[in-house]
């Protein structure tokens, strides 16, 4: 046994070391990595794909150029759809963040209100979307309606997670030196809350995003999910990846909003750890 | 549990009450379009109506199955890419910011890309669950298994564990909580999906049932459908709950 663990013991700091640089271009290979999957993608769309389902990413960038772009109403529906995502989002926080702090308020609010919050947050929403098109038409009203609904429960369940977890140690050290009940809540409550408020708030616009993105693909009468649907059935995939990619961009740059405003409102945290943001729970 | 005092209990349950109680007002007086609410009994008389049809089953059973082949491929591609990633630090750090990066796109957005590919049928709609369950599941695997004790491990190795045993009784059960969490996301984030998917593009399921008894304006038959996917959901999460703490307890 000791013979066999000796070598291993051996090479260990060399590897290690090795490894530590090799880590520090993690960042370079991570984006070969991505660059290599997008050559494939080009050699496989040129060479073999048949081109009523799939086309070279170049081909999807042209057709980002000549069809996407010059199209006047494409491109109303998808700032239509930046506009839906930042209204619903906006309610999020605001009815989130009350009501959180409402429910959140005292042991017994939560006790009572917090259970009700929980089983609305597992009814799977999704099986209300026909119903939602129903009440709010097919217009912007019912995908901002959708996008709420998906993105305010996960705020209010983590602004009052991180109302519960305030510790009882630093309330009473607050009151002990003479803290008002104003001074605990801007001194203690708040700055302990806002790790957990950005979480809410980074699940929220993942929540919200998916809420208005099903809306959008729901309704086929107008908006992105007409585009969607006509490009479809017509198998044109270049202009329908096209426009996929560009919700994809609108999704990417809305949550590096969030990301931004975490990064510079959170003190002494410069960035969010990978690892955390992925786990949701 | 905070909410088990009385005060907090009878709060809960007057909430259920008047949320029923308006249901019936707004709907028998006539105060809202009954296009929108219908009456409770209305909506009782056509779930009882409903789960007499064979219709029913056959469009339940096409759900259920779609939902079982798109987790049972989330599981196994999940832990397994999970697993081999967390091998080598080098892969973690190199892919795990990829895939979680793409998590925080809705996936929703690649369905016309897989109805593209699979067409409406059921194929569709499995690629498009495992695609949105795999992700949750290869996270929580990557995290349980990167989070492994280096000491732990040294001590398997020093006791003259072997590699199997290393994983059998130092790495799997040290991985096994998280791992657990990432399972039970991933299967309600599969059965949100395809019943999303069904919804919006296919020809047979629950979804597509609640779609065309919208579009057929037959309001009594659409809560009906979405009463029932609620229960079928509050029973299927009481079911994964359980399921989840026999795990964690052993």
């Amino acid at each position: 046994m000791t013979v066999q663990t000796l070598p291993q013991a051996q090479s260990g700091p060399m590897r290690a070391s090795f490894a530590r640089r090799a880590i520090g271009s993690a960042f370079v290979l991570r984006i070969s990595l991505i660059v290599a999957i997008f050559v494939a993608l080009e050699i496989y769309g040129r060479m073999w794909a048949d081109p009523a389902f799939m086309r070279p990413p170049t081909a999807i960038f042209d057709a980002f150029l000549t069809q996407i772009l010059p199209e006047p109403k494409v491109i109303e529906a998808l700032w239509m759809c930046v506009i839906e995502i930042a209204a619903a989002y906006a309610l999020s926080i605001m009815f989130g963040v009350i009501v959180g702090l409402v429910v959140g308020a005292s042991r017994f609010s939560r006790g009572a209100f917090f259970p009700i919050v929980l089983l609305l947050y597992a009814i799977p929403q999704v099986s209300l979307l026909p119903l939602v098109i129903l009440m709010f038409g097919l217009g912007p009203a019912a995908k901002i309606a959708f996008g709420f609904s998906h993105g305010v429960f996960p705020i209010i369940v983590n602004v009052v997670a991180g109302m519960r977890d305030v510790k009882e140690l630093h309330l009473r050290a607050a009151r002990s030196m003479g803290a008002s009940r104003a001074d605990t809540v801007r001194h203690v409550i708040l700055p302990h809350m806002v790790p957990s408020l950005f979480t809410g708030l980074r699940l929220g616009m993942t929540m919200t995003l998916l809420g208005v993105i099903l809306a959008e693909l729901y309704v086929s009468q107008g908006g992105v999910g007409y585009y969607t649907r006509v490009f479809a059935e017509s198998y044109s995939p270049a202009p329908l990846f096209a426009l996929i990619g560009c919700l994809a961009v609108i999704a990417i740059l809305f949550n590096e909003l969030v990301r931004i405003a975490e990064n510079s409102l959170t003190p002494g945290k410069r960035r969010t750890r990978a690892l955390k943001s992925s786990v949701k729970e | 549990m905070e909410g088990s005092s009385f005060a907090a209990r009878s709060i809960q349950l007057s909430f259920v009450a008047i949320v029923g109680g308006a249901w019936y007002l707004a709907s028998e007086t006539g105060s809202v379009s009954r296009l929108f609410l219908p009456p409770p009994r209305e909506v009782h008389a056509a779930l009882s109506r409903l789960v007499e049809t064979q219709a029913f089953w056959s469009a339940v059973l096409v759900t259920l199955t779609t939902i079982a082949k798109a987790f049972a491929m989330a599981v196994v591609a999940g832990i397994v890419v999970g697993y081999l990633v967390t091998r080598s630090k080098l892969l973690i750090k190199v892919i795990e910011p990829i895939l979680s990066g793409m998590f925080t796109i809705p996936i929703t957005l690649f369905l016309p890309m897989f109805i593209l590919f699979f067409g409406i049928g059921t194929g569709s709609k499995v690629a498009y669950g495992a695609t949105y369950a795999f992700f949750p599941i290869v996270l929580n695997t990557i995290a349980a298994f990167s989070k492994a004790e280096e000491r732990y491990l040294r001590a398997a190795r020093s006791m003259g564990a072997n590699a199997w045993q290393q994983f059998r009784h130092v790495l799997l059960p040290g991985a096994m909580p998280v791992l657990i969490t990432g399972l039970r996301i991933g299967f309600f984030i599969c059965f949100a999906s395809v019943l999303g998917g069904e919804t919006i593009s296919s020809v047979a399921g629950v979804g597509r049932n609640i779609a065309l008894a919208a579009e057929l304006m037959e309001p009594a038959r659409m809560y009906a459908w979405i009463l029932f996917v609620i229960l079928t959901s509050v029973t299927l999460n009481m079911v994964v709950h359980s399921i989840e703490n026999r795990v964690r307890s052993r």
